[in-house]
């Protein structure tokens, strides 16, 4: 199996800043790949490095197996589509989108037709002779869309290219560029804040935090089974409690947490460790008496109704709040009322703590 | 009723109007319209035979402008004037990319670089050119230690060295609009050009230079205008081939003691400038890099 885009231990550093650390990515041909994260995770400095925009400070970046930290973005066999589209205000849509070309020599007759086709691809047809200032948002993404695919790249890269555009014509644009992707077989690596948009369109999402990538995986694995605390915060709604093993057996794991006992699944934990469990809302369940393996008692606060479902929050005794999602229509307790909230142990989600080593340390300090 | 309805509202529009607007037409008034008047009217003022003007109508004035003596003046301050323009480009572009392009401070340096001789009178400036020039100059002092030449060579009054007076006074006006246009040019916008293909001297071609056209053009006129004028370079640096229009002006008013010829001349150079900034507005100029 190929992969187009190789990166192997990149490191960008700005004077004191660490922007990207250690970046292990291999993209697959054809992927939709997005890199998800907060801003300043390094997610656009990583797709500018690919571009040739920014040199990675160490590391290799490899396009198609062949190295290519020394040459120049112009040099390249990727295409970039920027978040403010950087189209050439001073050239007509369709001297924007034959730019590529032009820069190529090829044949006029040949630019004519392809760029007719580009346009009709993504439904700009009848807007050649008009100017950049002249097309609403949406037009001017579809243009620099145009423009980035005229070349025909192996790699499109797209630095949050929805960002500017409102919500409606965002969700459309997702559809399109998904269609898009799927027709030409381009690989796309795509980059984002939305986890939303993140889920709808990629293949696999690559989750970057403080520079680190923290799980590369398909959207389905990054939901269901996160493997840092980021990512399952970042990724939807969930519940999270800190605790530590007091007991495993077998598959089953015991974690006491304040004010009682939390159970999970999970394999390759020991006990005394320091682990982080995320449940999401719609796994949360409740009874009125503690469950086997759920000790913890909450306070029912309020519910929210959301059309078909029902968000109930409840209060742990050292205050911290639980989002419980139930259909509309079930029977809920009182506002007021104690429950024992508890859930199947194999919905619950068992993350090692990265904080393990400083909670060991602490509690290997001996008072006196 | 309806009259003192009429007459509050003119106290009340009329007031603030003369308070705020009233002090500038006044100054624009007595500094600006009635000395243009004057130089108009004089222009068709005849003189005497002991050069006394005469408020007597006449053409003569403007007959004697056409004159080929003059006509070659013209032809040759144009000819200052455009090649003054272009070396202003070639050597002010660079520049005004690096200043606009470098980041932090030096940014600030390279900008004070360009606004520091601005500061000193530019008629100093130009005596130091000739003092660095002449035949008894630092430049062939330095030339004759180094046993690079063994006579004096002449760099004064010449018309090379009056373009060079021009470009080196005139030179800030050009780098200050290209300055402003390449600092508002979108840097993603190269990144773009670069990306699908653009070799760097492409984008400059395809991209730089076309967005900054009006920087050019802004500053082309910044320079080509007043070097029509600047009479004071060729007086100090240029020899008897490099007088440009403001050294007939200045003629009249001065030796030649004729003020209607010299108010006809002066009439000209107003509608050659005239006719430049209609042109420059034409082409989509921008007045307010101008200064207008």
């Amino acid at each position: 199996m190929g992969y187009i885009v190789e990166l192997e231990g990149v490191n960008k550093i700005y004077g004191s800043n660490h922007v990207v650390r250690d970046l292990e990515l291999k993209v697959e041909e054809g992927e939709f790949l997005t890199l998800l994260g907060s801003s300043g995770c390094g997610k656009t400095t990583t797709l500018r490095m690919i571009a040739g925009f920014e040199e990675p400070t160490t590391g290799s970046i490899k396009v198609e197996g062949e190295a290519i930290e020394e040459k120049e973005p112009f040099e390249r066999n990727v295409n970039t589509v920027f978040q403010s589209y950087a189209l050439f205000p001073h050239k007509t849509i369709f001297d924007n989108i034959a730019y590529g070309l032009k820069m190529k020599k090829v044949p006029k007759p040949e630019i004519k037709k392809r760029v007719t086709e580009m346009m009709e691809l993504v439904q700009l047809e009848g807007f050649e002779k008009r100017y950049p200032s002249q097309l609403s948002g949406g037009q001017k993404q579809r243009v620099a869309i145009a423009r980035a695919l005229i070349n025909r790249p192996r790699v499109l890269l797209l630095d949050e290219p929805l960002g500017a555009l409102d919500l409606k014509l965002r969700k459309q644009m997702q559809l399109e560029l998904k269609r898009l992707q799927r027709k030409l077989n381009i690989t796309f690596i795509y980059v984002t804040h939305d986890q939303e948009e993140a889920l709808t369109m990629s293949d696999r999402i690559a989750i970057m935090h403080d520079g680190v990538l923290d799980q590369l995986g398909t959207p389905t694995e990054i939901y269901e089974q996160p493997k840092t605390k980021f990512v399952a915060t970042f990724i939807g709604e969930t519940n999270i409690f800190d605790g530590q093993i007091n007991d495993i057996k077998g598959s089953d794991i015991s974690v006491v947490i304040e004010n009682g006992y939390i159970s999970g699944r999970g394999d390759g934990f020991k006990t005394g460790e320091y682990i982080t469990v995320s449940v999401r809302p719609e796994k949360l369940k409740f009874a009125e008496t503690p469950q086997e393996g759920f000790t913890v008692p909450a306070l029912v606060k309020d519910y929210i109704y959301v059309g078909s479902i029902i968000k109930c929050i409840v209060s742990l005794p050292n205050g911290n709040e639980l989002k419980i999602e139930r259909l509309a229509g079930e029977k809920l307790p009182d506002i007021g009322s104690t429950i024992y909230p508890y859930w199947n142990r194999e919905d619950a989600v068992l993350i090692h703590n990265r904080d393990n080593m400083v909670f060991e340390t602490i509690d290997s300090i001996t008072f006196n | 009723m309806e009259k003192a309805h009429s007459k509050h509202n003119w106290k009340s529009n009329t007031l603030p109007a003369l308070v705020t607007v009233g002090p500038l037409t006044l100054i624009l008034v007595l500094l600006v319209a009635i000395p243009l008047i004057y130089v108009v009217v004089m222009s068709f003022c005849s003189i005497d035979q002991y050069y006394n003007v005469e408020f007597k109508f006449t053409l003569d004035n403007y007959k004697r402008l056409i004159s080929p003596d003059y006509m070659k003046i013209y032809g040759q301050s144009l000819l200052i004037a455009l090649v003054t323009t272009l070396l202003c480009i070639l050597i002010g572009y660079p520049f005004a990319y690096i200043i606009a392009r470098t980041k932090s401070k030096k940014k600030r340096l390279l900008y004070m670089l360009v606004i520091i001789p601005f500061w000193t009178n530019s008629l100093i400036r130009i005596y130091g050119w000739r003092t660095f020039l002449g035949n008894n100059g630092w430049l062939n002092s330095i030339l004759q230690t180094l046993h690079i030449t063994n006579e004096p060579i002449t760099f004064l009054y010449k018309q090379g060295t009056t373009v060079l007076g021009m470009v080196y006074c005139l030179l800030p006006f050009m780098i200050f609009p290209l300055y402003t246009a390449l600092e508002k040019l979108d840097g993603s916008l190269l990144e773009a050009s670069s990306d699908l293909g653009a070799k760097p001297l492409v984008t400059l071609r395809e991209i730089i230079i076309p967005l900054t056209s009006g920087g050019i053009f802004s500053g082309s006129i910044m320079v080509f205008i007043p070097c029509l004028g600047y009479f004071f370079v060729s007086d100090i640096l240029g020899g008897g081939n490099s007088d440009v229009i403001g050294n007939l002006i200045e003629r009249q008013f001065q030796s030649g003691n004729n003020w209607p010829l010299g108010a006809a001349l002066s009439i000209i150079l107003i509608a050659v400038t005239l006719i430049l900034v209609r042109i420059y507005k034409k082409m989509g100029g921008d007045m307010e890099s101008l200064g207008v």
